[in-house]
């Protein structure tokens, strides 16, 4: 479902770029802007943040630099399920993806405090963990398995964490139904 | 107990010897149905089972884990070898439901979250949604958010008192935390309407203004809160039977509490002191004076004696608000953001046009996303927020301090006894509506 979209999306973009470069000849075309670049990969800014959009290649990579940079801390780790809202600001180079996964860091000595969104693509949901670098990551990414069913390869523990283990669906996908769910009771006798 | 300057904080411990120990590891990594059908598996089980060790749960329901916390234990005789909190009993979708929300109706999701410090979801909350607007509040606003997040951290830490009292066999005290809890719960009340699960932080302001003699009200609480503090110390913090329940159990150092991403009075127990209050202040945190306080050992006792000490911080900030609370409005006069008085409808066609659009469709807020952090009682406290440009977040993610905190449980319950687990426990408070959220 999302793939048509997506592809009629496109269309129509190639083909009102097609009708705009015959109408504007005179006008030149736009230089595409320069990408700033951070630990070698683009950086924006959101709301006076930083943001670092690494590519799932370059996300371990990143993260060691950040490490190594002093960002001692990984406060958070969490999902987005940009389904609905595909058109979102993005720089360049980055191709946007159904799901993302946001990492937010902290470095104490410099009062710093970093982002990383890393996009990941619905055909293939997974991505490095970065358990081996904050450990504290753990239970963090169990949770984004759980609400997105993106994978974390080689987590120590790729459980759902706050889901029953049988359950299926992940709840915070935006194609998962809201509300209407029986209550289900793991083999509770029932009078019916 | 010692009170630090930023400058000791320059020099980071090394994280290699944290990261090691996560790798082999504390933790109990076993699945809940392997669990279950650990004695039929035999040797297919996932890990080794002998003899000597024993697997039991604690659990969820036991009067010791502060709501529906689950932990499965491997028991050497009465040592715990590794253990796994397991969570989830609480679950009710709050992320989903906020999507489903909008702005203005928000905090009434989000305070029911961290039900002890529900000012602190419904500040990060709003602070989120300030940014992505780009609103700035008035300052008599501001100010009265201090006012009511400090009340709500003594009230969040006298609650921790209470249960870990009773958690550790000093049961009198439960009576005693929950009694100085209510007087502030009192003033609560009073302002808001409600002891919790207030509504009264929202994007743009506060509900309403304090009431009348709301100074007296204060400096009432200021009065007789600091003598049964005392009381506390007579009690609990110089009793030799409580320094050995809590002393040298459950240690921890700052590299593994940074490596955990353990935040709040867990992080400054080990002597690091970090307070977002202080480091990266909100609101109007740096204008008034406090000390951040630190622990030497990172055991249950400097946990504990942080929490305390905290309460009279608190107070201490609580005083320099009354005295330095600015006139004005309580929230901000953007007619699309602020409903507009009952009595303007009567009055005014436009007045009425904005309340009925504010209510019934929400205001807009544009594209983007921010992450917000606060320091809560039990640690930072963050909400990342990204919004599609409508009048409901797209999605709303909040850190919540006890989920990350809990993670540091096995460590610090690894080789200790079942008994110090119960100490653990209590010392790290988490708080599980907002861990299962």
């Amino acid at each position: 479902m999302a793939e048509n979209d997506e592809d009629t999306a496109a269309d129509e973009a190639a083909t009102d770029d097609a009708t705009d470069a015959t109408d504007a000849m005179t006008e030149p075309e736009p230089e595409p802007e320069p990408v700033e670049l951070a630990f070698g990969v683009p950086v924006t800014e959101s709301r006076g943040q930083r943001v670092l959009h690494p590519s799932r290649e370059e996300y371990l990579a990143t993260a060691e630099a950040l490490r190594a940079d002093g960002f001692v801390m990984l406060l958070d780790v969490c999902g987005v399920d940009y389904l609905t809202h595909a058109g979102r600001t993005l720089p360049t180079p980055v191709q946007p993806e159904r799901f993302e996964v946001v990492v937010n860091l902290i470095n104490h000595a410099r009062g710093e405090r970093i982002r990383m969104r890393v996009q990941v693509p619905e055909a293939d949901p997974h991505i490095p963990s970065l358990f081996d670098i904050w450990p504290g990551c753990e239970t963090l990414e169990r949770e984004t398995y759980d609400m997105f069913g993106v994978v974390f390869d080689d987590h120590p523990d790729p459980t759902r964490i706050l889901m029953p283990e049988d359950w299926v669906g992940h709840p915070l996908r935006k194609d998962y139904a809201v509300g209407r769910i029986p209550v289900q009771f793991k083999g509770a006798p029932t009078n019916r | 107990m010692a009170i630090t300057d930023k400058t000791e904080t320059d020099t980071l411990p090394e994280l290699t010897d944290a990261r090691v120990r996560a790798r082999e590891s504390a933790v109990l990594r076993l699945s809940e149905s392997a669990m279950a059908r650990l004695g039929e598996m035999g040797p297919d089980a996932p890990i080794d089972v002998d003899d000597e060790r024993m697997f039991i749960n604690m659990g969820p329901s036991h009067p010791s884990t502060h709501g529906v916390l689950r932990l499965m234990l491997e028991l050497e005789g009465e040592t715990v070898r590794r253990s796994k909190p397991v969570i989830g009993y609480l679950h009710t979708g709050m992320e989903k439901t906020g999507e489903q929300l909008t702005y203005l109706q928000g905090p009434t999701n989000v305070t029911r979250m961290d039900y002890a410090a529900p000012l602190f979801n419904e500040l990060v909350f709003s602070l989120a949604v300030e940014e992505l607007v780009g609103i700035e509040v008035p300052e008599r606003a501001t100010w009265i958010r201090m006012l009511m997040c400090e009340l709500n951290r003594m009230a969040s830490n006298l609650l921790f008192m209470a249960t870990n009292g009773m958690d550790l066999g000093a049961v009198s005290m439960m009576i005693y935390g929950w009694r100085e809890r209510e007087d502030i719960l009192r003033f609560f009340e009073m302002v808001t309407g409600l002891r919790m699960n207030h509504n009264y932080i929202r994007p743009g302001g506060v509900a309403a203004d304090l009431p009348d003699g709301w100074q007296a009200e204060v400096e009432r609480l200021l009065e007789i809160i600091p003598p049964r503090l005392e009381e506390y110390d007579v009690l609990m913090t110089g009793q030799p039977i409580w320094r050995d329940r809590l002393q040298g159990v459950g240690v921890m150092n700052s590299a593994e509490a940074l490596a955990l991403g353990v935040t709040g009075p867990l992080l400054r127990s080990t002597g690091y002191a970090w307070d977002l209050r202080r480091d990266q202040p909100y609101l109007a945190y740096d204008e008034v004076e406090f000390d951040v306080l630190v622990g030497s050992y990172g055991d249950c006792f400097d946990r504990y004696a942080i929490r305390l000490n905290e309460i009279r911080e608190s107070m201490r900030i609580v005083r320099q608000v009354i005295d330095k609370m600015p006139a004005g409005d309580v929230r901000v006069q953007d007619k699309k953001i602020t409903p507009p008085p009952r009595a303007r409808i009567d009055e005014s066609m436009e007045a009425l046009i904005h309340h009925f659009k504010i209510f019934t469709e929400g205001y807009k807020v544009p594209e983007g996303e921010v992450y917000v952090g606060v320091e809560s009682p039990r640690g930072e406290l963050g909400c990342y927020m990204v919004s599609d440009g409508g009048s409901h977040p797209y999605r709303m993610h909040i850190r919540a301090p006890s989920f990350v905190n809990l993670q540091c449980l096995p460590y610090l319950m690894q080789d200790g006894l079942i008994a110090d687990a119960v100490a653990n426990i209590s010392t790290v408070d988490p708080i599980m509506g907002e861990v299962d959220r």
